[in-house]
């Protein structure tokens, strides 16, 4: 009933290849869009844009960076958070330093300055595959995040080396400091989240992206194919840190205003993007968009029904919060190792043939 | 992207469902779990026991019962900045987070939002500069004042001078650990001391590289500026390396009854505090009456008189009298944040005020103006006996270094309110 292809009729290659080619899909995807632009900024609450939605998009932009570095060329990579620190650091010296310019370049240029460190830590992933590179970039996260807290200059000298976004406008809205409104945020994020997902899908079904996949998949095939490992690898991590970059970038100065190093950026950020990958799914836009929802909503939700709900006490719920997700990403992986998306890949070809399995 | 929408179905109902107090109410960023919770839990309840106590013994503050919703923060800061959303709309009067991290991020908001933030002993120090931070109060001492008098109780154990002595500073390379630096390193310009800088990674609980440095380079001080588990495992290093605990000053959140170790290990340790220690105050007879023996107390109730205990409940007791100060001047009895920092600003606490509130001497008298928010700074010291397995007090509270600490704040300061645009009141 659902899913049908029947009677949606392509006459060009170009409609044979678009995102969704079937036409319920199309359609569904469009009304998210909708929800998302419109219908949700009507009814966006301080809490809601704060503390829900906002951080949903932040980490699913760091979520669909690590996915095209990890999910599509197949470089396990544990720096997310040392990425993070420098998108963040590069926008508070940029808002600081450049306080006329505005926030769509700041963002974008901390993405690049992230790029540039990014592809230099990408270097060892010449010669060192596997395990061996997840060290190699554990590397990059511990010294970024060492050097940001070392050298004042990063946080202009501040007696506690907390760095604190100042407040920025754009065609008069205010978007970054405390007088921003939960919408200005919300959108500036999703602006970005949307247009950062359009461009990874675009990117990953070019000829970039099938000499990333080529590499995933066997690397020493692609190079007898013609793929160059040096490019392809090199441009994976330069894609995939612009795309952390500016999540930390929005990260520090649209969700959270104030960061400091150690404490945002440390180990335990690189872990959780890398399990929002494993579980949304490794190789898939939309499971970075899921796997992010999940780690973020989730606790967020448990907290509001056991506290708020049923009146636990708050150390009790969050004892349980690590034991319910822990238990729900453990269940998720034995039920469908390939993570989330695939599950819905999978109900999507269900409801293909629904409701004649056969 | 199904999911999500459920999720925020879900989440827009708890939200909208969630039982609205029309109290005064005072939430509690608190922290229960992770590896601060032994200081988070104290101090936490001895906030809660506070109010509960005002409710129970007073019937509320000036006749209108009071509210501590809690929201465990673990002190993430992210998991502070949600909690602070979700609190921030049930008429929240004040917040007390107690993390450093938390406080930088709710400076700006608050100020925003016209709610009061309060810091007691901990948060941005230049906080005190009242014209440019409108609504942060860190009354009545601050890192910096810490700092110096630590450094004036070593300049007196040492006849007079600091000259040429080497002084190690430990701390928690966080905001809150490198908060002291600048004003040490100034008064090791002024005082002659040799001043070394050795960081201390979150949660703490491996040092062993840093008391190796320790050990090769036998400072003739160590000042330890550590919280949570990382108190622990200095104060054991330190008594592994056989270091002279009488030389070892650590802040106040490194001064409480966690941190100093079974046995004589510790003996002789040092910790600057900005409040008197030990329960023999009247408000403990009431707290076990009303509150303890009446089974409402936060927590299981083991805290009641610990230092971090007292100073949670110190905290409540500066929160109500400053809400009480807001009621009088507004003349009304349901007041809002914005009266809420009002009176906060006008506050006087005097030893009457103390008396009357069942702590005698507890915290010392001070007087918040516009211009001023930190209040004097007086610090005293006090020793862990370990023979009694309790805090003494053994130095007065004194003023630190006031006129250093003082330019130290205004240049700080200014550069906030530079950078955020912040022109500072007039007063």
């Amino acid at each position: 009933m659902f899913y049908r292809e029947s009677g949606d009729f392509k006459k060009t290659y170009q409609k044979d290849n678009q995102t969704f080619p079937i036409k319920f899909d199309r359609w569904r995807y469009y009304f998210v869009m909708l929800v998302a632009f419109i219908v949700v900024p009507m009814f966006l609450t301080d809490y809601m844009a704060n503390a829900v939605m906002t951080p949903f998009l932040v980490w699913a932009i760091a979520a669909l960076g690590l996915n095209i570095l990890v999910g599509y060329t197949g470089q396990l990579s544990l720096g997310t958070g040392g990425f993070m620190a420098v998108g963040a650091y590069a926008t508070y010296k940029l808002m600081t330093a450049f306080p006329g310019m505005d926030m769509v370049s700041v963002v974008l240029l901390s993405g690049l300055i992230t790029a540039v460190v990014g592809a230099l830590f990408g270097l060892p992933s010449l010669r060192i595959k596997g395990f061996y590179l997840a060290v190699a970039t554990l590397a990059a996260q511990f010294f970024l995040v060492w050097l940001l807290n070392k050298v004042p200059w990063f946080y202009n000298y501040s007696a506690s080396g907390q760095i604190s976004a100042p407040q920025r406008e754009m065609f008069g809205v205010i978007i970054t400091g405390p007088h921003a409104t939960p919408v200005a945020g919300y959108l500036f994020c999703l602006v970005f989240a949307v247009g950062l997902a359009w461009v990874a899908r675009n990117l990953t079904r070019g000829r970039l992206g099938r000499s990333w996949m080529a590499i995933r998949d066997m690397d020493i095939a692609a190079e007898i194919i013609g793929v160059n490992p040096l490019a392809a690898k090199l441009s994976a991590f330069a894609v995939s840190s612009f795309f952390v970059g500016i999540a930390g970038s929005l990260f520090f100065s649209v969700y959270l205003g104030a960061a400091e190093v150690t404490e945002a950026f440390g180990i335990s950020v690189s872990f959780a993007v890398l399990f929002m990958v494993i579980i949304g799914g490794l190789g898939s836009i939309f499971g970075s968009f899921i796997g992010a929802a999940f780690m973020v909503l989730m606790p967020v939700l448990l907290k509001n029904i056991l506290v708020g709900g049923m009146g636990w006490p708050t150390d009790l719920a969050a004892h349980f919060e690590f034991i319910i997700v822990g238990g729900l990403i453990l269940i998720f992986l034995i039920v469908e190792p390939h993570g989330l998306a695939q599950m819905a890949r999978v109900l999507k070809e269900k409801l293909r043939l629904w409701p004649f399995p056969h | 992207m199904k999911f999500t929408k459920l999720a925020t179905i879900a989440l827009t109902t708890m939200a909208v469902s969630a039982p609205v107090v029309a109290d005064l109410v005072f939430p509690s960023l608190s922290y229960r779990t992770g590896p601060y919770a032994s200081g988070g839990a104290p101090y936490a309840d001895g906030y809660a026991d506070y109010f509960t106590l005002l409710n129970e013994r007073d019937g509320g503050i000036g006749g209108v019962k009071t509210a501590v919703p809690e929201c465990e923060t673990g002190y993430n800061t992210a998991k502070g900045v949600e909690c602070y959303e979700a609190t921030k709309g049930d008429g929240a009067l004040t917040y007390q987070p107690l993390s450093t991290g938390i406080t930088y991020q709710l400076i700006p908001k608050t100020m925003a939002d016209d709610i009061p933030l309060m810091t007691q002993g901990y948060g941005r120090t230049s906080g005190a500069n009242g014209k440019v931070f409108s609504h942060v109060f860190n009354f009545p001492a601050n890192y910096w004042s810490g700092a110096s008098r630590i450094i004036n109780r070593i300049k007196e154990e040492n006849s007079g001078s600091a000259e040429g002595r080497n002084i190690a500073l430990v701390y928690h390379n966080s905001g809150y650990g490198k908060e002291p630096i600048t004003t040490l390193k100034a008064l090791a310009d002024k005082e002659g001391f040799n001043l070394t800088l050795i960081p201390v990674d979150h949660p703490g609980q491996e040092q062993k590289s840093q008391w190796l440095q320790i050990r090769r380079e036998r400072p003739d001080n160590i000042i330890l500026y550590g919280w949570g588990v990382m108190n622990q495992v200095a104060l054991k290093e330190a008594a592994n390396i056989r270091y002279p605990m009488d030389q070892m000053f650590g802040i106040w959140w490194s001064g409480t009854d966690n941190d100093a170790l079974e046995g004589m290990g510790s003996h002789g340790y040092k910790a600057a505090t900005f409040h008197n220690v030990g329960s023999d105050f009247p408000v403990y007879a009431d707290i076990q009456k009303f509150v303890v023996d009446a089974g409402l107390a936060a927590g299981d109730g083991s805290n009641v008189g610990t230092v971090l205990y007292n100073r949670g409940m110190y905290s409540a007791m500066l929160a109500a009298s400053g809400a009480a100060k807001a009621q009088e001047i507004h003349g009304v009895k349901d007041i809002t944040s914005g009266m809420m920092r009002d009176g906060l600003e006008a506050l006087d606490v005097t030893d009457a005020l103390m008396a009357a509130a069942g702590m005698p001497e507890f915290g010392p008298e001070f007087t918040v103006s516009c211009s001023n928010h930190g209040g004097p700074g007086d610090v005293g010291i006090q020793q862990w006996d370990a023979n009694d397995r309790q805090w003494k007090l053994i130095g007065g509270f004194e003023a630190p270094d006031t006129k250093l600490i003082n330019q130290l704040i205004k240049v700080d300061s200014e550069a906030y309110a530079a950078e955020n645009n912040i022109t500072p009141r007039d007063c």
